[in-house]
């Protein structure tokens, strides 16, 4: 479904990401972990367009992105942002509800559906009316979630999606995530270096190291991999090939 | 050392160079937004309503108090040769002309530019601005078109209203305070007043209130990361809008009023 070919950026004198492969099929959860600042959130940006790649090819069901009408291609998207990223403007049904409103239906019909999508997240009708900075930082986490996946997405991507939550409230975005994509069928990609959300939510993990996709393969083989660098990320070791200080 | 010096100054004027074309091209493209939809009425209200309704309190206590003080001051200055009597007429054409205009996008500028630039600049840093995009919405057309429409609309508004209650707070201190009578000073006022002290008056405040919202709209949308980032993007915005301001006025004022 999504195809990367020879995808490189780079920031300045700083390559990020130096010519990338990847392939991730419909309906597959790919989860890609990586240390800070290896390029994880580029990836995603680069795909949906926010960054723009300094070379390589980005297709979508075998269209090349830069060829596709720009608002038909983000409608088949979905994102959760590490922070969330609510607009603090709007309550809380206007967030989740804001492609509905945009595409123009009733702010009646698109309230309903976002309390829809708020209580498939877990949250109650109550916190429509909410302002984003009302809510908590697990409560937000899971605005953000039925905000991504209001519009029933084909593709969801999620950019760190339990930093800075408490296990519980992790294991429970876990789980919404993995609802997400069995329930509605949708293509996954997860960018995390929480190896409980690894476990959780991947069908396939790949490691993003120095620009490349180091390695990858089924969450299953990922314990016995027997990659030095996977080996030392899974098992947050301070020694190996992997450098400390980046 | 001197070709050290000299590439420093080259590179800094290059970067210069490129920042004006960089701006110039945001001004561009804020412009084309107007005219093409779609168009977001709900933001461009609740535009029009944070930079000019809730304005008003700021924008007529300003025009208020400095007419008052103009009086006073006209007053003072023109009893050593004799000329206290046209206190009403130098009122009115300094409010209108002049303090009214440059005062209120002063003002917007203090009160608006920053909170345009601080609002986007936090967008911006918490990846709202990306959020809107992957929800197929474009932020120059969502959050920076509404602002500087409500500039450009309201702030002539406001410096019309700030024109009155300027030469009302004249009015207030030369009749409570000097003596003036009150219908010869209004009288006087309103005959002396032309159509292009009006016009001119109303162009400015167009020209300010574009300017105020473009500069906090511009460096909010090219904010640095984290919590400095916003602050020195809200700093420099205020100060770019009073300084361009300040600089578009004497050349507002040389073109309406050069002989």
């Amino acid at each position: 479904m999504i195809e990367l070919r020879g995808l490189r950026k780079a920031f300045g004198a700083n390559t990020v990401l130096d010519g990338i492969d990847l392939d991730v099929g419909r309906g597959e959860s790919l989860v890609v972990i990586g240390g800070s600042g290896t390029g994880k959130s580029v990836l995603l940006k680069c795909i949906l367009g926010l960054v723009t790649p300094d070379a390589g090819t980005i297709r979508l069901d075998g269209q090349d992105t830069r060829e596709m009408p720009r608002d038909a291609f983000l409608a088949r998207f979905g994102m959760l942002f590490q922070g969330g990223a609510l607009f603090d403007s709007l309550p809380v049904w206007q967030n989740v509800a804001f492609r509905h409103l945009k595409d123009g239906l009733s702010r009646p019909e698109a309230r309903a559906r976002a309390v829809d999508s708020l209580a498939r997240v877990g949250l109650p009708e109550r916190t429509a009316d909410l302002y984003p900075a009302e809510l908590s930082g697990g409560m937000q986490k899971r605005a953000a979630l039925a905000r991504a996946i209001a519009a029933s997405p084909q593709v969801i991507f999620f950019d760190e999606p339990t930093a800075g939550l408490d296990p519980i409230m992790a294991g429970v975005i876990n789980r919404l995530i993995r609802e997400a994509v069995t329930d509605l069928g949708a293509t996954a990609v997860t960018i995390t270096h929480d190896m409980t959300t690894v476990h959780a939510v991947a069908d396939r993990v790949g490691l993003l190291h120095g620009g490349h996709l180091r390695w990858m393969g089924p969450a299953a083989e990922l314990d016995r991999s027997g990659d030095p660098y996977v080996e030392q990320f899974i098992h947050g070791r301070a020694q190996g090939p992997i450098a400390t200080l980046r | 050392m001197i070709l050290t010096a000299l590439a420093r100054l080259g590179a800094w004027t290059l970067g210069l160079l490129a920042g004006i074309g960089r701006f110039a091209a945001f001004t561009a493209e804020t412009v084309s937004h107007a005219v093409r939809p779609p168009f977001h009425g709900r933001e461009i209200g609740l535009a029009l309503l944070q930079v000019g309704w809730l304005s008003l309190p700021v924008v007529g206590l300003t025009a208020l108090f400095t007419g008052g003080a103009l009086a006073l001051q006209i007053y003072a200055g023109g009893n050593r040769f004799g000329a206290e009597a046209v206190v009403p007429q130098i009122v009115a054409i300094g409010m209108v002309r002049e303090l009214g205009p440059v005062l209120v996008g002063l003002m917007i500028a203090a009160r608006v530019t920053s909170s345009i630039a601080a609002e986007i600049a936090t967008m911006k840093v918490t990846e709202q601005i990306d959020a809107l995009v992957t929800l197929s919405t474009h932020p120059m057309k969502y959050l920076v078109l509404p602002r500087v429409l409500a500039g450009l609309v309201s702030v002539p508004l406001l410096v019309a209203v700030g024109d009155v209650i300027g030469i009302l707070g004249g009015w207030f201190v030369a009749t409570e305070r000097l003596g003036f009578v009150s219908t010869p000073y209004l009288r006087n006022t309103i005959n002396f007043l032309e159509p292009l002290d009006i016009l001119s008056s109303l162009a400015k405040g167009a020209v300010f209130g574009f300017l105020a919202a473009l500069m906090g709209c511009w460096f909010g949308m090219t904010s640095g990361r984290g919590a400095m980032g916003v602050g020195r993007a809200t700093k420099s915005a205020v100060v770019a809008a009073a300084v361009a301001i300040l600089a578009a006025n004497l050349i507002l004022t040389e073109a309406f009023f050069s002989a």
